[in-house]
C-alpha cells in the first residue's frame, strides 16, 4: 500500500511566496486556508457574542444600544455559520477527502481556488455591513436577526445590501465548493473503493455538497427578491402590493432548515472516524449509517416550516410538518446508537479527539430530545423564539458542529503538521471548553420555560441569575479559545514528530487511505493512484 | 491519562454546583402555572415530552459511562473487531426505528389532540379582541364594543421590579368567557405571548392570525413581543388583567365615556391656547413619540431623527402636519392619522414646535387638522 507514493522526484515542490497561496490549486493549500480564514471567523463571531453576553450580565443598557445589539446577534449567527462552521467543514473535506479515497487532487482545482477567494470577499462585505452604520445617512443597522424577514429587513438601510451581496458570494462560493467535492467522491476514487468503502467522513461530504447546491439558490433567490422589493419597487414580500410576507420564511427556511444539516453532517462523519480509531475497532452498523444519512437528507429537505409554526398555517399542514420533524428522531436516534455501540466492546483510549466525540454524543443527544419537544407544535407556540430555544440550537450546533470539527483538528492536526500536538493541553481545553459551554447554554433553557424572549438587549430583573451564569460560562467558553489558538500553533511550529499512524497505528476501524500517507503527507499527494488491498 | 474517578468527582461536584444555585432558590424553572385551558394542555404536553426526555438521557448517559468504564484499554479489554458483525449488528438498524418510532407517535398523538383543541374555532366567541402590533407598542381594539386601547411600555421608574414587562394600559378581560384573539400589525411582525393565559401567533402585516383562550383565574398576566422588530423589540410588553364579568362591564362603562368625552372635547369648535395644547402635548409626545425620537427631542443619530432643530418641526406647518398625519412609508415612523384624534395630533404638533428650542410659538388647532385629513 505504502509503494506507490514514493515517486515524488518528478513533481516540483510548492511555489514560494504569496503566488503559493494566491494562485494556489492544491487541495491541502486551498484546506489550509480555508481552515486558516474559519479560525479568524471564529474569533471575529465569538468577539461578537462576548459583546452580546458582557450587555446581558446585567438589565439595562451598559454597553451597546439596541441596534447595535441587533447588529450583533445577525452577525454573530451569519459569521459562525457562513464564516465558521462551512469553511472549517469544507476546509477539512479539502484536506481530507482526496488523501482518503486516493485521489491526486480535488476534481476542479481552479474553481477550488476561486471558491476559496470569494470567501475573504463575503467577509469583508459582512463586515462593512456592520461598520457602515457609524457613517451618517446610512440608515437603520441590520437589526432583524440572521433570519432577515421583512417587512423588518425592508426598513433596514445600507448594511442590508451590504449584507444580501455578501449572502450572494458566499452562496456561489459554497455551491462551488460543493459542486467540487460531490464531483471528486463520484470520479476521483482510486480503484478498488466502491462507494459503499468510502470513510463516512466522505459520505457525510457526498450528502452535505448535494444539499448546499440543491439550497443555496433558493436563498439567493430570496434575498435577491428582497433586494428587489427594497429598491426596484417590487412587492414580493409586502401584502400591501400583492406581495407576503411569509413567502420569505419559506423560502429562507427552505434553505435553513437543510443548513443545519449541512452544518452537522461533516461532524458527524469526522465522529465516524475519530470514534472507530480510539475504540479500535470497525465502525458499528456502516450501512445503516450511510442508509439513514441519506434519509436525513431527504427529509431533512421537507421539513423546513417548523421554524414558523406560529405564522398560523392549516391543521393539515402543520401537522405535515410535525409529524415530519419528529421523524428526523429516527436518523439521528441511528447514528446515536451506531456510535454508542462502535464503543461498546472496543478497547478505549481516550486522547482529546475521543473526548470531544463522547461529549458530542451526549450533548448532541440532549439537543436532539429538545428538539422533539420544539417538534410539538401546541408546545413550540410556548418555546417558539423563546431563550429554550436560543439554548437548543446552540446546544444542536456547537457539540453537534463545532466540537465536531475541533474532534477532527485534533484528530488530524499530527496529520496535517507532522507533529503531535500537546495532549495535556489539548485534555484542559477539552474540559474547560465542556464545562464552559454547559454553564453558558443550560440555564437559557430555564430563562426561555420563564418567559424570556430572544434577541432582547435588555430583561426584567427576574432574568438575572441565569443570565449572569450564562455570562460568566460564556466568557469562560470564549477564554478557552485562546488556549485552542495556542495548541494548534505550538503543533504547528514543532512538537514531537507525528508518525505515520498516530496514537499506535490504532485507525484499524478506518477505510481511509490518509494514513498510508507520511505525516505530513508530500505536497502531491498520489501521483498514481493506490492500490487497495 | 485522565483518572476516570477525577472526571466522575468533576462531574458530581458540577451538578452539586448547578443544583445549589437553583434548587434552594424559588427561580422560575419551568413554564409558569397556567390559567387558560389550552396553556394548560400545552403544560401537560410540556411535561410528557419533558419526562420522555430526561428518561432517554439517563439511558444515553447510563450506557455510555458504562461503556467509557468497561471497555477501555486500560483495563486490558480486548477490541471485539466482529462485533459489527454479529447478528446484533447486522440487525439492530432496525431496533432502533422501532423504539424510537414508538417514542414519536405517543407524542405525536398527545400532540395532535392539542392540536386540534388549538385550532377549534367552531365555537362561537364572547369577546372579541383585535390585537394589533406596531413599532414599538400594541393597540387592542374591542370589536364588540368599539374600545380602543393603546398600551406603552411604563419607564423604569413608573414600573419598579416589573420594567419591560408593565405597560400603562393593560388588557382587560373577563373571566370564564371564550376570547377570540385577531392578531395583526400594522409595520413590521410581532409576535403577541402571554404564556399564561395565550401562546403565541405572530402578528404580520397583512395577515390576521386568530387564537382562542379562556381564562380561568383572575390576575395580571405579562409578556413581551416574541418576534424581533427592530430597535424597540425589548420594549414591546404585554400585560392582560384578567377581571370577573361585572368589573370588567364596568371597565368598558368607563372606558366607552372617557372616549365619548375625548371625542366631544376633540370635535368641539373650540381653539384652544397655546398653553392648553402645550400641556396635552407634552403626555402625548412622551407616550407615543418620545421612545423613538427622545424626550428632548434629540433622536437617535442615524436612526431616529432628531426633532429639536428638524426642517420639518420649525418649518412649514403643513409639511409638519403632513409627515405626522401620514407616517414616512418604509421607515419607522407610521401614519399617527390613525391612532392619534384631531385634538391629540393637533397638540402633539403644537408640542413639538415649541418644545426643545423650537420656538416657532405656531399654535395648530384641531380644525387645522380636521382640514388636513381630507
Amino acid at each position: 500500500m505504502n509503494a506507490v507514493i514514493h515517486e515524488e522526484h518528478h513533481h516540483e515542490g510548492p511555489p514560494t511566496g504569496y503566488k503559493r497561496w494566491l494562485y494556489s490549486t492544491n487541495h491541502k493549500d486551498i484546506g489550509t486556508m480555508y481552515l486558516i480564514f474559519a479560525l479568524v471567523m471564529l474569533f471575529l463571531g465569538g468577539g461578537m457574542a462576548m459583546l452580546i453576553r458582557a450587555e446581558l450580565y446585567m438589565p439595562g443598557l451598559q454597553i451597546i444600544n439596541p441596534d447595535l445589539y441587533n447588529n450583533l446577534v445577525t452577525d454573530h449567527a451569519l459569521i459562525m455559520v457562513f464564516g465558521l462552521v462551512m469553511p472549517a467543514a469544507a476546509g477539512m473535506a479539502n484536506w481530507m477527502i482526496p488523501m482518503m479515497i486516493g485521489a491526486p487532487d480535488m476534481a476542479l482545482p481552479r474553481m477550488n481556488n476561486m471558491s476559496f477567494w470569494l470567501l475573504p470577499a463575503a467577509a469583508i462585505l459582512l463586515v462593512l455591513s456592520l461598520v457602515v452604520q457609524f457613517i451618517p445617512g446610512t440608515g437603520v443597522p441590520v437589526n432583524t436577526g440572521w433570519t432577515l424577514y421583512p417587512p423588518l429587513s425592508v426598513q433596514v438601510g445600507l448594511g442590508m445590501d451590504l449584507l444580501i451581496f455578501s449572502v450572494h458570494l458566499l452562496g456561489i462560493s459554497s455551491i462551488m465548493a460543493s459542486i467540487n467535492i460531490v464531483t471528486t467522491i463520484l470520479n476521483m476514487r482510486a480503484p478498488g473503493m466502491p462507494m459503499m468503502k468510502m470513510p463516512l467522513f466522505v459520505w457525510s461530504w457526498f450528502f452535505t455538497g448535494l444539499l448546499l447546491i440543491i439550497i443555496m439558490p433558493v436563498l439567493a433567490g430570496g434575498v435577491t427578491m428582497l433586494l428587489f422589493d427594497r429598491h426596484f419597487g417590487t412587492s414580493f414580500f409586502d401584502a400591501a402590493g400583492g406581495g407576503d410576507p411569509v413567502l420569505f420564511q419559506h423560502l429562507f427556511w427552505f434553505f435553513g432548515h437543510p443548513e443545519v444539516y449541512v452544518l452537522l453532517l461533516p461532524s458527524i462523519g469526522v465522529l465516524g472516524l475519530v470514534i472507530p480509531t480510539f475504540a479500535r475497532k470497525p465502525l458499528f452498523g456502516y450501512k445503516p449509517l450511510v442508509y439513514f444519512m441519506g434519509f436525513l437528507f431527504a427529509l431533512g429537505l421537507v421539513v423546513w416550516a417548523h421554524h414558523q409554526y406560529t405564522i398560523g398555517m392549516s391543521l393539515g399542514v402543520t401537522m405535515y410538518f410535525m409529524i415530519g420533524t419528529i421523524l428526523i428522531s429516527i436518523p439521528v436516534g441511528l447514528m446515536i446508537f451506531n456510535f454508542i455501540f462502535t464503543m461498546w466492546r472496543g478497547s478505549m483510549t481516550f486522547e482529546t479527539p475521543m473526548l470531544f466525540a463522547i461529549a458530542i454524543i451526549l450533548m448532541f443527544s440532549f439537543a436532539g430530545v429538545t428538539g422533539v419537544m420544539l417538534a410539538v407544535v401546541p408546545a413550540d407556540l410556548q418555546y417558539h423564539d423563546s431563550y429554550f430555544v436560543v439554548a437548543h440550537f446552540h446546544y444542536a450546533l456547537i457539540p453537534g458542529a463545532v466540537f465536531g470539527l475541533y474532534a477532527g483538528v485534533f484528530y488530524w492536526l499530527p496529520k496535517w503538521t507532522g507533529h503531535m500536538y500537546d495532549e495535556k493541553l489539548g485534555k484542559i481545553f477539552f474540559w474547560w471548553t465542556t464545562l464552559s459551554f454547559n454553564l453558558t447554554f443550560f440555564p437559557q433553557h430555564f430563562s426561555g420555560l420563564a418567559g424570556m424572549p430572544r434577541r432582547i438587549i435588555d430583561y426584567n430583573i427576574q432574568y438575572i441569575e441565569f443570565n449572569q451564569i450564562s455570562s460568566i460560562g460564556a466568557f469562560a467558553f470564549g477564554l478557552s479559545h485562546l488556549l485552542f489558538l495556542y495548541i494548534i500553533i505550538k503543533t504547528v511550529k514543532g512538537g514531537e514528530k507525528a508518525p505515520d499512524k498516530p496514537w499506535e497505528g490504532s485507525q484499524i476501524g478506518t477505510p481511509g487511505l490518509e494514513w498510508t500517507l507520511p505525516s505530513p503527507p508530500p505536497f502531491h499527494s498520489f501521483s498514481t493512484p493506490p492500490e487497495i488491498k | 491519562m485522565l483518572k476516570p474517578k477525577a472526571v466522575l468527582a468533576a462531574l458530581v461536584s458540577l451538578l452539586l454546583f448547578i443544583f445549589a444555585g437553583t434548587a434552594f432558590a424559588d427561580y422560575q424553572l419551568n413554564l409558569p402555572q397556567p390559567a387558560a385551558p389550552l396553556p394548560q394542555q400545552i403544560y401537560d404536553l410540556h411535561m410528557l415530552t419533558t419526562q420522555i426526555a430526561t428518561i432517554i438521557m439517563i439511558v444515553i448517559i447510563a450506557v455510555v459511562v458504562f461503556a467509557i468504564f468497561k471497555f477501555r484499554k486500560s483495563k486490558n479489554y480486548d477490541a471485539d473487531q466482529n462485533f459489527h458483525e454479529s447478528a446484533f449488528g447486522t440487525w439492530s438498524w432496525i431496533l432502533v426505528p422501532i423504539i424510537v418510532l414508538a417514542i414519536d407517535l405517543t407524542i405525536a398523538g398527545s400532540a395532535s389532540d392539542a392540536l386540534h383543541q388549538i385550532e377549534d374555532y367552531s365555537k362561537k366567541s364572547d369577546v372579541t379582541i383585535k390585537v394589533i402590533g406596531s413599532q414599538w407598542k400594541w393597540t387592542y381594539e374591542y370589536m364588540d364594543d368599539d374600545i380602543r386601547v393603546v398600551s406603552n411600555m411604563l419607564s423604569e421608574e413608573e414600573a419598579g421590579d416589573d420594567y419591560l414587562r408593565a405597560v400603562d394600559n393593560p388588557l382587560v378581560l373577563p373571566v370564564n368567557k371564550r376570547i377570540r384573539l385577531l392578531h395583526t400589525a400594522t409595520d413590521v411582525i410581532h409576535a403577541w405571548w402571554v404564556p399564561e393565559i395565550a401562546y403565541k401567533k405572530d402578528a404580520i402585516p397583512g395577515y390576521i392570525n386568530e387564537t382562542w383562550t379562556n381564562i380561568t383565574k383572575e390576575g395580571t398576566y405579562r409578556g413581551q413581543c416574541a418576534e424581533i422588530c427592530g430597535t424597540g423589540h425589548a420594549y414591546m410588553p404585554i400585560v392582560v388583567e384578567a377581571v370577573s364579568q361585572e368589573k370588567y362591564e364596568a371597565w368598558k362603562a368607563e372606558k366607552k365615556l372617557a372616549m365619548a368625552n375625548a371625542l366631544a372635547e376633540a370635535s368641539a369648535d373650540k381653539t384652544w391656547t397655546k398653553d392648553e395644547l402645550m400641556s396635552k402635548g407634552e403626555v402625548i409626545y412622551n407616550t407615543n413619540c418620545a421612545a423613538c425620537h427622545q424626550v428632548a427631542g434629540e433622536g437617535v443619530p442615524g436612526v431616529f431623527p432628531a426633532l429639536a432643530g428638524s426642517k420639518i418641526a420649525i418649518g412649514d406647518k403643513a409639511g409638519h402636519i403632513d409627515i405626522v398625519l401620514n407616517g414616512t412609508a418604509g421607515t419607522a415612523m407610521s401614519a399617527w392619522g390613525t391612532q392619534l384624534n384631531d385634538l391629540e395630533m393637533a397638540a402633539v404638533i403644537t408640542y413639538e414646535r415649541n418644545a426643545w428650542g423650537n420656538n416657532t410659538n405656531d399654535t395648530v388647532q384641531p380644525a387645522d387638522i380636521k382640514s388636513a385629513r381630507k
